[in-house]
């Protein structure tokens, strides 16, 4: 048996992915296909799951709702939609002021001397690299009424002499946009930088032998050139801060709830897997398709493997 | 043309970046030395040292590690030290799992041909493309459905109740981490020519010794840095273990969480600040390793 093992490279090949495979066939696919069906389930009195094959998980988070005022049986109830499009327009947002924030700093990086650019990197990869968690709450500490922020508005109010009331910046929409911005920027700056990067210098001669001004160069080759680095980063940015509960949780309190903090709560407070799974099922959908139509305008961008 | 010119506004927003990335940072850094108790308000450095912590109101006025004195309080900190000790069991074990099944993985992807090869593949790109909650409560239902069945079919009860813990949180943590090793040692290896490895076999190296001798050394910086990612990956996970963890099972990310929405004190800042220190060391190792990688070694 071995002896044959030792000259069937295809069977060698299959054993050596086996594991890999395996675990991910269980851990990912497996679970996808539970949630699948979870979803279709009826909520025990428990918070455990009926199966069954019901759609009104699925209508409820699209306005059907039982809950009426004024005696009706069947209304519609925008909840769940206004809290899908918040989401949507959050990650549109925040992707939109992470490229603005990310583009000069990959350029300029890209554009330094190659000695000084690994110290650049370092320097991107140590915010990149702390704990998702403290991240969000030093953000936490610099919004609240008593913080930093605050401190240095009234500080300048003091010396202009205006009266100054502390601004509520914590649990707001735009504390939220910050977090998720901070929390992301890095994913974006490295794969534009790597795009720049890879740009042949000659490529900038050529065009200045042409009399192509800088802005023209810029608009001409830079920019389509580094394209695939600012679609790979939008691709590492805009799925996970479709998914983030944390930053909204912390920084959002009450106020701002997206999809993730929806889902969340589902499967913690109010104990109902089964609409939990549908709200999971559409959230991936969204970012299928969104996923999808963008890679099909742009291309799938390489860089994500670097980053 | 100077192909390091820069514009001017390029070298201004760089700066304010750099500064909306540093800022919190460093003011998380500096409330860790915060003489004040309820952490609202920077109340000046802790001035003095003492044989006992002695307290004003909320102001320490002075303390056995003087400035340090939240540090001292992390370290006595029984759910910290727990919590730390449970981060580093999982990535430890998760990165040993990870890595050798990636490893193995890649190769595999990378020089043979296979019938399910376009399906281990595929599957690698799963935790990229869709979000990591959706992987965590769908990894929840799995190991409930599971556990529910496994203990009533069994007649599990007490201890042998099968719950949630480290191995969930560490089995998890290897799926999310084993597509990442298997992608960076196959860009490794595809860098390099099947002809060394060919070159081995001619000259009558069976395929264990030409794995040994040529394609393991080839690949090691590729394995070490993959290896290195995953590790920094677990360390910082918190959805999937949000979701997979039970009592006993608290990681770091999880504790900080946890404390975010009940009193902080500075030695929340402390312990932001340790890791901090931890991460910076971890990634000055990675450009280390990758440093040399880069030198051509023929």
């Amino acid at each position: 048996m071995f002896q044959r093992l030792r000259e069937n490279r295809s069977a060698q090949g299959t054993l050596l992915a086996l594991p890999t495979t395996v675990w991910l066939f269980v851990l990912l696919i497996i679970p996808l296909i539970l949630t699948l069906i979870v979803s279709f389930g009826k909520r025990g009195p428990d918070g455990d799951v009926i199966y069954s094959f019901t759609i009104n998980n699925y209508t409820r988070l699209f306005g059907y709702s039982t809950d009426c005022d004024n005696g009706q049986t069947a209304c519609f109830d925008p909840l769940y939609i206004q809290i899908m499009w918040r989401s949507l327009t959050l990650a549109f947002n925040t992707t939109l002021v992470v490229i603005i924030m990310a583009y000069p700093l990959g350029y300029f990086i890209a554009r330094s001397h190659p000695k000084q650019r690994n110290t650049y990197l370092f320097m991107v990869l140590i915010p990149l690299w702390t704990n998702f968690v403290i991240r969000v709450y030093a953000w936490m500490m610099l919004l609240r009424k008593e913080g930093a922020i605050n401190n240095i508005l009234g500080m300048v109010a003091g010396w202009l002499g205006i009266d100054f009331v502390p601004l509520e910046l914590l649990y707001t929409q735009g504390a939220v946009l910050i977090g998720m911005v901070y929390e992301f920027l890095p994913f974006m700056i490295l794969p534009i930088y790597t795009s720049l990067e890879k740009i042949d210098n000659s490529l900038y001669e050529a065009a200045a032998d042409l009399g192509a001004n800088r802005l023209k160069t810029f608009l001409r080759v830079t920019l389509p050139l580094s394209m695939p680095g600012v679609v790979a980063g939008t691709i590492l940015v805009f799925i996970p801060v479709m998914g983030t509960f944390i930053v909204s949780d912390i920084l959002g309190g009450r106020q701002v709830i997206l999809v993730g903090n929806l889902i969340q709560r589902q499967f913690l407070d109010a104990r109902d897997p089964t609409f939990g799974s549908a709200a999971s099922l559409i959230l991936m959908v969204m970012t299928l398709i969104v996923t999808y139509f963008y890679t099909r305008k742009f291309g799938f961008g390489e860089e994500i493997v670097v980053a | 043309m100077n192909p390091y010119r820069r514009s001017p506004l390029v070298n201004i927003a760089t700066i304010f970046v750099y500064f909306f990335l540093y800022a919190p940072i460093i003011g998380l850094i500096l409330y860790s030395f915060n003489a004040s108790r309820t952490n609202v308000t920077f109340e000046g450095f802790i001035p003095a040292f003492s044989d006992q912590v002695v307290m004003d109101g909320s102001l320490v006025k002075s303390s056995p590690c003087g400035p340090f004195h939240w540090y001292c309080d992390l370290a006595k900190n029984n759910d910290v030290v727990e919590a730390a000790r449970n981060t580093l069991t999982i990535a430890f074990t998760a990165t040993i799992v990870a890595t050798t099944i990636g490893t193995m993985a890649a190769l595999a992807l990378q020089r043979y041909d296979f019938k399910i090869k376009p399906f281990s593949q595929l599957s690698l790109y799963i935790p990229i493309v869709i979000p990591e909650i959706v992987m965590g409560i769908g990894i929840l239902t799995l190991f409930s459905q599971f556990f529910g069945w496994a203990n009533t079919t069994f007649g599990l009860t007490g201890d042998s109740r099968l719950s949630m813990g480290i191995a969930t949180v560490t089995i998890s943590h290897i799926a999310f981490m084993v597509p990442f090793v298997t992608l960076v040692v196959q860009a490794r290896l595809q860098g390099f020519d099947k002809s060394y490895e060919e070159a081995a076999m001619d000259l009558g190296a069976n395929e264990w010794i030409t794995f040994r001798r040529v394609t393991f050394p080839m690949i090691l910086p590729g394995v070490l840095s993959g290896a290195l990612l995953a590790f920094t990956l677990s360390l910082d996970d918190f959805v999937i273990t949000f979701f997979t963890n039970g009592p006993g099972s608290t990681t770091l990310p999880i504790y900080v969480y946890g404390l975010l929405r009940r009193i902080i004190t500075p030695q929340v800042n402390a312990l932001s600040t340790v890791w901090i220190l931890v991460v910076f060391l971890a990634v000055l190792m990675l450009q280390w390793i990758q440093s040399r990688e880069q030198k051509p070694n023929h």
